[in-house]
């Protein structure tokens, strides 16, 4: 993880970095400053020797504010929210944490299951079609993005190095849990059967695809797979996914909302509206997010501060309330494992769980995005291969004796013609008619648009060769 | 705290089955079937009380709406009658709830989500335009939102200009939005109560300072069942020399000018609109083929305001008919102020439409 940090472009950040590292080891140096009396903040030497102190007077202090919390009766107050324990020393509290939440894995870098952990394991059939599923994302992504490189698509994105993220959460969830994605989820509509043939009607908005060529590319949605449609606007699935989830609950139903948003998603306003909420009505909302380290080209450092100094996206479920884990996204076993709990507890309990899945976004943030302008072409290829998701899966379900390269081989060919038989016919096949453009804005298509229609339709007729012929009138 | 409220409300829940059952249906059992009069706060509590009343799905979420009654009482009783579970307090977001409402409403419940004022219904904009409005189209009829928007909009009394902007021609130029503005009790209650019955989103602008205002209400109104159709306008006063086109408080201005002009020989034609989008624009021209001249009246600033769109419907459909060019009355294009005598300069008032009107009448004299 360190190491991507290493090459960040901020420079300073960099600095700061280094040199707090090494003052911590020499702390015993440094005894008698005290927060009160510190040089200013600009400098990274006064940065970390802030930093420094604050840690120090807060072990010092940590033995006194111990007493005051353990006596009772006069050492609190009665304030709305609660009764609170109260201290004569003034201390804040760190914007910097000692210790980083660990990340819950069980699989190593090469995908050898790490000795004396206890899980709940995908059974071998289970097992074979994630990994098979994660290939069909894998070999899907790669050829619709030479498409789009061809010209032949307008826009796609990939899910590439988040394969495990993608397929192992589908494995977990139930199929009647509907999902609320953000837009790097397709893996999901792939597990739960979303065919090829529909994705690229989809892209290609043809007259098959449910989408009746409405939104761009990548924009999947299926009500049959409990798949809400894919919306632009970030993390506005969040506080959507606590409504769904209101709904399953005044249902009674056995099921629940998942929402998913990336490392970016998490700065906006939708986030914390969402988080507060679901919490605050006991929603049943499993809420994911993919931190892959990146946002287009915003890298995690410039996105919050708490991925410096304090923790990331884990720490902030406490604060609202909610239960949360950080899971490796790269280890699809311990995805499944965490993803499996976590949907458990709040279908049962009725209440938000937060799962912070850490991996790294291999492709560019979609074809509009050259990554090697704002990271290093090493990093990116680094990721690529230690520690990528497919290869651990894939190394296990082998171990087990439940893979084999030829089936891999023959299967990835299968895959690969399937997936550009489906890019042939979508391309051929003729875009939606007329009255797709403007079918779907109410319920009922109101008389205005009726008329509109009416109109535009005598236009065509009579300037015929003004108007694109690929149109089925 | 949830759980106290619970336990207070189940409390009060009993005790109030037996003693009071709501306000809908005292004041069906007060009011026999002679005319009577019914204010536009008690209409619209009364709508929301036998739509939540007849289906399940309907429920209720905003700022204050609940133990407090509703901001400004509408949704009095409502919390008492039915619970916390379908009359939800919500903490201060307004993105985080219309949001959670947008989304309740994806999966099949009918929210009706209150803004203390459309002017705070800013900061949920993305997805009432983003969300709400466009979903059914994106997802090509898949994911349908039948979610209420209401509260306030427009001019209050001395309440700033954060506090008195008025949103209907925002709101109205946006496709797959419906936007209702009544005007009277009749309105509140008819249209109310279809907005809820409405598969399609509705934005559902009342007006603070009509809440506390008294119109006779027919027996037929007072029924349960009783709607008023969305996209219709309403003549409130049959005229032959102008046109007078307003809606929401402004319907009360206009009435008041066609008095004052039917005295000076001036006989009026008063239309309130009652729905913003869809906009009544067949009613509309039909009158000003009549009249020949037309007045357009709102309380929203004049740029690209609704008065704008009507003008351009007259113009595109009628133009032969007009004897005079459309007078567009508009509040001032300021900020709201504060103090009161600038406050009356900055928005439309009786006399402004008398002027306009005998503009619009010696014209082509």
């Amino acid at each position: 993880m360190g190491s991507w940090l290493a090459r960040s472009r901020n420079i300073q950040y960099l600095l700061k970095r280094n040199i707090c590292f090494f003052d911590k080891t020499h702390s015993l140096l440094h005894a008698n400053s005290s927060y009160k009396t510190l040089p200013p903040y600009e400098t990274p030497h006064g940065f970390c020797a802030s930093v420094l102190s604050f840690r120090r007077s807060e072990s010092t202090m940590a033995g006194k504010q111990a007493q005051a919390d353990d006596d009772d009766g006069n050492q609190s107050i009665e304030f709305p929210g609660g009764r609170v324990g109260f201290t004569t020393e003034m201390d804040f509290i760190s914007e910097v944490t000692d210790k980083r939440v660990p990340c819950y894995r069980l699989l190593d870098d090469d995908g050898f299951l790490i000795s004396g952990t206890t899980f709940e394991q995908p059974d071998r059939e289970t097992a074979a079609r994630m990994y098979e599923s994660m290939l069909s994302l894998q070999i899907m992504d790669t050829i619709f993005y030479e498409a789009q490189r061809q010209g032949r698509l307008s826009f796609y994105l990939t899910s590439t190095g988040e394969e495990a993220i993608n397929i192992a959460t589908a494995a977990a969830l139930s199929p009647d849990d509907i999902i609320l994605p953000q837009y790097r989820e397709p893996g999901i509509l792939l597990w739960r059967g979303f065919s090829m043939e529909e994705f690229a009607s989809q892209c290609f908005g043809t007259k098959d695809g449910r989408g009746k060529g409405r939104q761009m590319p990548v924009h999947y949605g299926s009500n049959s797979h409990n798949f809400f449609t894919v919306s632009s606007p970030i993390a506005t699935q969040l506080p959507q996914a606590a409504g769904v989830a209101y709904s399953l609950k005044m249902d009674g139903k056995e099921a629940c909302a998942v929402a998913f948003t990336g490392d970016g998603g998490t700065s906006e306003g939708d986030f914390h509206a969402g988080m507060n909420f679901a919490a605050v009505m006991e929603a049943p909302v499993l809420f994911i997010c993919r931190n892959n380290g990146w946002a287009i080209s915003t890298p995690i450092s410039q996105q919050f501060r708490s991925s410096i100094n304090s923790d990331g996206v884990v720490v902030k479920g406490q604060a609202y309330g909610i239960r949360s884990i950080r899971v490796d996204g790269n280890d699809a076993l311990a995805v499944y494992s965490a993803i499996r709990a976590a949907r458990e507890m709040v279908v049962r309990e009725q209440k938000p769980v937060l799962v912070e899945a850490l991996t790294y976004r291999v492709g560019h943030h979609s074809t509009s995005d050259d990554s090697t302008k704002y990271r290093s072409v090493s990093e990116i290829e680094q990721w690529r291969s230690t520690g990528n998701p497919m290869t651990r899966f894939r190394n296990w379900v082998l171990a087990n004796g439940w893979w084999t390269d030829e089936h891999e081989t023959e299967l990835r060919g299968t895959i690969r013609k399937q997936v550009l038989k489906a890019i042939q016919v979508a391309e051929k096949t003729h875009k939606p008619p007329l009255e797709d453009l403007f079918s779907d804005v109410y319920d009922k298509t109101p008389s205005n648009l009726q008329e509109q229609e009416k109109s535009l339709r005598e236009t065509i007729n009579k300037y015929k060769q003004d108007f694109p012929a690929d149109v089925p009138l | 705290m949830l759980g106290i409220l619970r336990q207070r409300v189940a409390a009060k829940f009993n005790y109030a089955l037996n003693f009071e059952q709501g306000i809908g249906s005292v004041a069906l059992r007060a009011f026999s079937s002679s005319a009577n009069k019914m204010t536009v706060r008690d209409a619209i509590n009364s709508a929301l009380d036998e739509e939540m009343s007849a289906d399940p799905k309907v429920f209720m979420m905003g700022e204050e709406v609940g133990e407090y009654q509703g901001a400004y009482k509408i949704t009095k009783g409502l919390l008492d009658k039915y619970g916390p579970q379908r009359v939800v307090d919500t903490p201060i977001t307004e993105a985080g709830f219309t949001g959670i409402g947008v989304g309740a409403a994806y999966h099949g419940l009918r929210p009706v989500v209150e803004f203390m004022t459309f002017n705070f219904s800013m900061q949920a904009i993305d997805h009432i335009i983003n969300s709400a409005a466009k979903s059914n189209y994106m997802s090509s009829g898949q994911i349908s939102v039948p979610i209420v928007f209401r509260g306030p909009n427009g001019a209050a009394s001395g309440v700033g200009a954060q506090h008195s902007q008025c949103f209907a021609a925002w709101f109205g130029s946006c496709p797959g939005l419906k936007v209702l503005v009544p005007y009277s009790a009749e309105d509140a209650r008819g249209l109310l109560k279809a907005a809820i019955r409405d598969p399609d989103p509705v934005v559902f602008l009342e007006n603070e300072l009509l809440y506390g205002e008294s119109f006779p209400v027919s027996a037929e109104t007072l029924d349960s069942s009783f709607c008023v159709p969305i996209g219709k306008a309403k003549i409130e006063r049959e005229g032959k020399d102008v046109t007078i086109v307003a809606y929401s408080k402004m319907v009360g201005f206009s009435l008041q000018a066609a008095d004052i002009l039917a005295k000076e020989g001036i006989n009026a034609e008063v239309i309130n609109l009652r729905s913003i989008r869809p906009l009544d624009r067949s009613t509309i021209n039909t009158s000003v083929r009549k009249t020949n001249r037309i007045v357009t009246v709102e309380e929203g600033f004049p740029q690209h305001g609704v008065g704008a769109e009507i003008c351009a419907t007259v113009v595109e459909d009628s133009f032969e008919y007009l004897d005079a060019p459309v007078e567009r009355i508009a509040g001032a294009d300021v900020p709201t102020p504060y103090a009161a005598n600038i406050e009356r300069m900055a928005f439309p008032q009786v006399e402004d439409i008398v002027r306009a009107a005998k503009r619009a009448c010696y014209r082509s004299r």
